[in-house]
């Protein structure tokens, strides 16, 4: 009872999962896919956390989340590192984290189109209809983007052509 | 009081200074140079679109504003962190951004234009992203890790915002009459300031020899290709005129930036180390 055991990597994980992104609160940071690594070092617990967007004000508050868990489950040393690279990407969302962001009303990005895509494709793509997002409310696939920017560096703004409501869309990076 | 030139000197040309010498294949001093102009032109333009935030023509512009000037802020972060870290002199990235002053500066020129109407702002930020864009997909190859990790992660927002002022450059430049002439005169206000970013100096040249940024003769190629299609695109002319400013690279700024840093660094100036 007196020794300290250090807590199971998976265990770890667990707690994670319940520290909600605190800006899209229905997601937890591992749904997001920003959790890149748990270890232990000697007797320190060592979380790897990737930015969003690296302007993105939430990231601060996510580490504050993660520790205060952390600590509430009784770890003692414990150290939260930044990991830049690989970049973050949509495509770490987690498959329950899109259906989780599509019951709160908002669009998941669609798969596949997460960077890469050189600007000429992207410029020839100007004033055509980029990419089919489905309505989270109706499941309308027509939809148009009101702006490339939304609430959320993470978002862009949608309205259905369909049920006329407008939403987010998590857009890819 | 010291004299102007007796504070424009401070920078040891030995690069010393730097702890990382041996870890950095280039010069200390030439890559700190480097990332205060990656970082200054960053946090520069963040500044100068962040003061659009409750003014913009439409809400959803005023939000892609503060996200695109969010974006630039947390990549200046990035940048500013490394030039302090290679400095090695104590200094962190609040420091290097809040306590010096202009001449220390090394911010292009082109972001510390004012804001103008919506049209300007935009062609300054499409002007800026067609070289940004290219520019990071260059240092993404660089032979400094730390460089190429920063690059790889500014580059996807980057992408983002190259789209959007280019859409909007094509829409008022190909709008109404009115927003075509403001596009035209925004261009040809602009047009000087943008051959500083593609012109290579010593720094840039040790820079792109040594691996760690690329050749900005190759980024003049993409920069002139890419803006010279949405331009045609946009029905706008390409100025004629050959006549350059320069001097931001080296510290030598219009009187602009004085203003920006007067109201970006008055906090920290009047209540030193204060935070909330």
């Amino acid at each position: 009872m007196a020794v300290t055991e250090l807590p199971p990597v998976a265990q770890v994980w667990d707690w994670l999962a319940e520290v909600p992104d605190p800006e899209i609160p229905v997601i937890s940071v591992v749904d997001l896919g920003i959790i890149r690594d748990v270890a232990h070092e000697g007797d320190t617990l060592v979380v790897r956390v990737t930015p969003t967007y690296s302007g993105c004000p939430a990231t601060a508050v996510i580490t504050f989340e993660i520790e205060a868990k952390l600590r509430e489950k009784g770890v003692a040393a414990l150290r939260i590192d930044r990991q830049l690279s690989p970049p973050w990407t949509t495509d770490w969302l987690s498959a329950e984290g899109r259906e989780k962001l599509r019951a709160y009303g908002i669009a998941p990005p669609v798969d596949g189109t997460a960077t890469g895509a050189p600007v000429a494709g992207r410029i020839a793509r100007l004033g055509g209809q980029p990419q089919a997002i489905a309505c989270p409310h109706c499941g309308a696939s027509d939809t148009r983007r009101v702006s490339q920017f939304g609430s959320t560096p993470c978002k862009a703004a949608y309205q259905c052509n369909a049920c006329l409501e407008p939403f987010d869309y998590f857009k890819c990076i | 009081m010291p004299s102007l030139p007796d504070m424009m000197t401070k920078l040891d040309p030995s690069g010393a200074a730097g702890g990382s010498a041996s870890a950095a294949p280039a010069p200390a001093d030439a890559l700190f140079e480097a990332l205060l102009r990656l970082g200054d032109s960053t946090l520069i333009l963040g500044h100068r679109v962040s003061e659009w935030c409750g003014h913009a023509p439409v809400l959803e512009e005023d939000i892609a504003l503060a996200n695109t000037a969010l974006d630039l802020i947390g990549q200046t972060q990035l940048w500013l962190g490394l030039a302090a870290e290679v400095e090695g002199a104590g200094r962190s990235a609040d420091d290097l951004a809040y306590l010096r002053d202009a001449w220390d500066f090394r911010n292009l020129l082109l972001v510390e234009r004012p804001n103008g109407d919506f049209g300007a702002t935009l062609m300054r930020q499409f002007l800026f992203d067609a070289w940004h864009q290219p520019m990071l997909k260059g240092l993404e190859g660089s032979s400094d890790p730390r460089v190429a990790e920063i690059a790889a992660k500014a580059g996807r927002e980057v992408a983002y915002h190259l789209d959007r002022s280019a859409d909007l450059v094509i829409r008022l430049g190909d709008g109404t009459d009115e927003s075509h002439r403001r596009m035209q005169a925004a261009l040809d206000d602009l047009w000087p300031y943008t051959g500083e970013m593609l012109t290579p100096d010593a720094t840039d040249a040790a820079m792109a020899e040594a691996g760690v940024m690329p050749d900005l003769t190759a980024i003049a190629r993409d920069w002139h290709a890419l803006v010279g299609d949405v331009l045609a695109q946009a029905t706008l002319a390409r100025p004629d005129g050959s006549y350059m400013h320069k001097g931001g690279k080296q510290g030598t700024h219009t009187e602009h930036l004085g203003y920006i840093l007067a109201e970006m660094q008055f906090l920290q100036r009047a209540y030193p180390g204060a935070e909330w």
